[in-house]
């Protein structure tokens, strides 16, 4: 047992290492890229850390508040890869628990403040559920690859918003292609006062602590990883429904991430509109990547990647760096990250001897 | 025919001897083939049929002894050699892209630009000239298995050869189908060609050959000419010589042991009847098969490769669903499937969740870590697997190992049943006993353990009684290897 705490000791350190590791290759990524197109590296760097962790309002109201979506994100990517099941879709499903959260606003809006709040939030993570299951239904019934259905159910999700924002859900005015804007009663409480740091924090910092504790020491969650692993050990061995087993994977992954997009909402935007997300069910697949798909790994990772995200606007803004290069800087992350594995387990399996 | 021997051989392979590892799979084995003859080459699952002829096409160089063609030493290092040498061979998992059409098939592997029309007259041409029936531009996923199988004897013949390798051409075949095929090839080779015939069923091997040769263990153990000997020689030659006192039980005149003796399959712990199976292509795999496992005891079952026992050891075990019939399972089941890396393990994760994984469906709440580490140590110790803790990830440790920790988990605690499949397979000598050991010890402590090994000699020495399985078939036969072997490759009732 010692034994095993040692080990677990060291694959922390490990992990840790790797992160910065992983952190610096980015910086260098990033300086090259400015490098090359012209730009003062040091100039635009130091707009980036600025931006990102100049100012206790830099910290709380730019960096941790991008950190929640892409945290919420992270989460449900990793949930999902744990299960075994590539779900490039945490985009849709985010779009999707906005879209529900703002459906529900427009139906229950004028109910106190503490029943609607709770109920806004909470459709979003259903919706979100939901959408996901139209994807686990077709691989279960049809063989549908989910890669292939999650980013094509993205693609609807963005423009059904497209449609709901000039149709049933635009604001009385007719004017802009928007949903009409949540009351200050129904905006998620401030945690901080006088910055953008909003109570999906918490949520994001619990719900990382319940999914570490429940994947590690609960049966249902042991039933994911081993289904995970090797679905038909899951099934010969321990007589696992692993066709169970996906869908309760899938669903909790989407609702994960309709709670992203209920949270932003109620949290952030207080509205729905076009390009709602910048992409954070995206970025949210590099952020579960990075942290080796553990939830306390996804904390850290988030807020790496919150921070370059905050960093990037403030580079933008004072250097006249394009932002874009930071989404460049983020892929290169996700390469770098996959190669890695892919160097690793080869190692491994090489190790292991030929079988 | 008269004068088969007198005939030069087309293809020969002289003095072969073949290495994997430690085992020896080939031990100086001679085979020739000449113009004109079917030869059948018999032998029990890993006697070395397929490997010999691997050898002959190119797949494999081996250690010790020549290839001849036409009495000239070769060096047939590649496929693509031994077919521009005019030697072809259809293996027993096809080697077709199911995605492109029959005459793409045919055409890989060929040099120049692709025409289709001309791709789709070469395959016409050379089936009709064969007598097979083949559309050229059917797109291989779509057809049927017996003509996937024609479309790689076309792709085979249309590099004009004229030695084909069949390696258990009928065993995929429906029996309509395989009749069709036999004839096939007897044309083919009265038209002038060389054939070889792997296969295990005799009956296949007596209807058209015209020599028949035996391996064993790696070794030649016979060859004559296939009217000079039946039916019962092949078996004794196949199965060795224990059966030479030929004592002439059969399974029909055996005191019909214990079957349906309503008392006996009442008290058994585990038995199934009349259970019936059909897989996905709805092709029976299990039929009508009743067998009983009591307390205490160790029934083996043997069968040749795809009779139908893995099915039927999944439906005992729980782990299938039958379509008809009745099964009494106890609550408790041990499974040891013969896949260990895929469907026993989780090679990346630790010991002690794999030990975990036993009855994961049935667990509610927290997971007992704390007792489950001292469970594995518990298997650790008691079953002598080498591993320096319970923490180390299972691809860490050998395949002995591996599966003395998956017998341990199937059977501490206890179980009532016991289902094993090829327990022993890959294992070296002594990691083997060990296995043997604990299923004995399961028996006496009380469990009714199923085992089922492709190594009849394993079933013989660790079984109290038998079963043969046939084309889903199961019989109790007398625990005698004659008429084991017999049941297996013929079925009892014949």
């Amino acid at each position: 047992m010692t034994l095993a705490r040692a080990a677990s000791f060291r694959t922390s350190v490990v992990a840790l290492c790797t992160l910065f590791g992983f952190a610096a290759g980015a910086l260098v990524v990033l300086t090259v890229l400015l490098v090359a197109t012209g730009h003062d590296a040091s100039v635009a760097l130091s707009a980036l850390v600025r931006g990102a962790f100049g100012s206790w309002y830099a910290i709380t109201s730019a960096t941790f508040v991008r950190m929640v979506p892409l945290g919420l994100a992270g989460l449900a990517v990793a949930i999902a890869f744990r299960a075994g099941l590539l779900n490039i879709g945490a985009e849709g499903q985010l779009l999707i628990g906005a879209a529900a959260a703002a459906a529900a606003f427009a139906l229950v809006g004028n109910s106190p403040p503490m029943l609607a709040l709770p109920t806004i939030v909470c459709v979003g993570a259903l919706a979100g559920g939901a959408w996901a299951a139209i994807a686990a239904w077709l691989r279960q019934r049809f063989g549908v690859l989910e890669v292939i259905s999650t980013i094509m159910l993205n693609f609807v999700a963005k423009y059904l918003i497209g449609w709901l924002v000039r149709g049933p859900l635009q604001e009385p005015t007719r004017v802009n292609p928007q949903s009409t804007s949540l009351p200050a009663a129904l905006h998620l409480p401030t945690l901080i006062p006088d910055t953008q740091l909003h109570f999906g924090f918490v949520l994001l910092a619990a719900l990382a602590v319940a999914l570490w504790w429940w994947l590690r020491s609960t049966a249902g969650g042991f039933r994911l990883r081993a289904v995970g692993a090797n679905p038909s050990a899951a099934a010969s061995a321990g007589r696992i429904n692993v066709a169970r087993t996906t869908l309760v994977a899938f669903v909790l992954s989407g609702a994960i991430a309709g709670l992203a997009g209920s949270v932003e909402y109620t949290g952030v935007t207080y509205a729905l509109y076009d390009n709602f997300s910048p992409g954070y069910g995206y970025t949210a697949i590099a952020v579960a990547l990075l942290a080796g798909l553990h939830p306390l790994g996804v904390l850290a990772t988030a807020l790496l990647f919150g921070a370059l995200e905050a960093g990037a606007n403030a580079m933008q803004r004072d250097a006249g760096v394009p932002s874009v290069v930071v989404s460049v800087v983020e892929a290169t992350l996700i390469l770098l990250v996959v190669a890695a594995q892919r160097w690793q387990s080869r190692s491994v399996t090489g190790a292991g001897g030929a079988a | 025919m008269n004068d088969i021997e007198s005939r030069a051989p087309a293809l020969s392979l002289e003095g072969i001897s073949q290495r994997f590892h430690t085992a020896l799979a080939l031990d100086d084995v001679s085979f020739s083939a000449r113009a004109g003859t079917v030869h059948a080459l018999l032998g029990e699952n890993g006697a070395g049929k397929t490997t010999l002829m691997r050898v002959a096409f190119g797949l494999l160089a081996p250690q010790r002894g020549e290839v001849r063609l036409h009495g000239t030493v070769v060096r047939m290092t590649s496929p693509a050699f031994a077919l521009a040498s005019g030697i072809g061979m259809v293996q027993q998992h096809f080697s077709l892209v199911p995605a492109m059409t029959v005459a793409e098939n045919v055409s890989l592997g060929s040099r120049g630009l692709f025409d289709p029309v001309t791709a789709a007259e070469r395959v016409r041409v050379v089936s009709a000239k064969a007598g097979l029936v083949l559309d050229p531009h059917a797109v291989v996923r779509t057809l049927s298995v017996g003509a996937q199988q024609r479309c790689e004897i076309v792709k085979a013949l249309s590099r004009n050869v004229q030695v084909l390798i069949l390696d258990e051409p009928t065993a995929v075949l429906a029996p309509r189908e395989a009749t069709e095929l036999l004839h096939w090839i007897r044309a083919f080779a009265d038209a002038g060609n060389a054939v070889v015939l792997i296969t295990h069923k005799l009956r296949d091997a007596l209807a058209i050959a015209d020599e028949v040769t035996v391996l064993r263990r790696g070794r030649s153990v016979m060859s004559t000419r296939a009217r000079d000997t039946g039916e019962s020689a092949l078996t004794v030659a196949m199965f060795g010589e224990q059966s030479t006192n030929a004592r002439t039980i059969d399974a029909r005149t055996t005191p019909a042991p214990a079957i349906g003796a309503p008392d006996d399959v009442l008290t058994a712990v585990l038995s199934a009847v009349q259970v019936s199976l059909r897989d996905a292509r709805g092709v029976t795999r299990v039929r009508d098969a009743s067998l009983h496992v009591r307390a205490g005891e160790i029934v083996g079952l043997a069968a040749i490769e795809g009779a139908g026992q893995r099915e039927l050891l999944r439906l005992l075990a729980g782990r299938l669903v039958a379509d008809a019939g009745q099964l009494r399972q106890p609550t408790s089941i041990g499974f040891v499937p013969e896949d260990r890396h895929g469907d026993a393990l989780i090679l990346d994760a630790p010991l002690v969740e794999n030990v975990a994984l036993r009855d994961a469906s049935m667990r509610r709440g927290r997971m007992p870590w704390h007792a489950l580490r001292d469970a594995t140590a518990a298997i650790i110790a008691r079953f002598d697997v080498r591993a320096p803790s319970a923490a180390v990830a299972a691809r860490t440790l050998s395949g002995g190992n591996q599966q003395k920790l998956v017998l341990g988990r199937e059977l501490v605690p206890q179980p009532q049943a016991l289902v094993v499949e090829n327990p022993s397979r890959g294992l070296d000598f002594r990691a083997t006993l060990a296995v043997h050991a604990a299923l004995r010890s399961a028996r006496d402590a009380g469990s009714a353990v199923l085992l089922y090994s492709s190594d009849l000699d394993e079933v013989l020495a660790l079984a109290d009684r038998v079963y043969a399985m046939h084309e889903g078939l199961v019989t109790e036969v007398a625990r005698d290897r004659d008429v084991v072997g017999r049941a297996m490759l013929r079925g009892a009732s014949t």
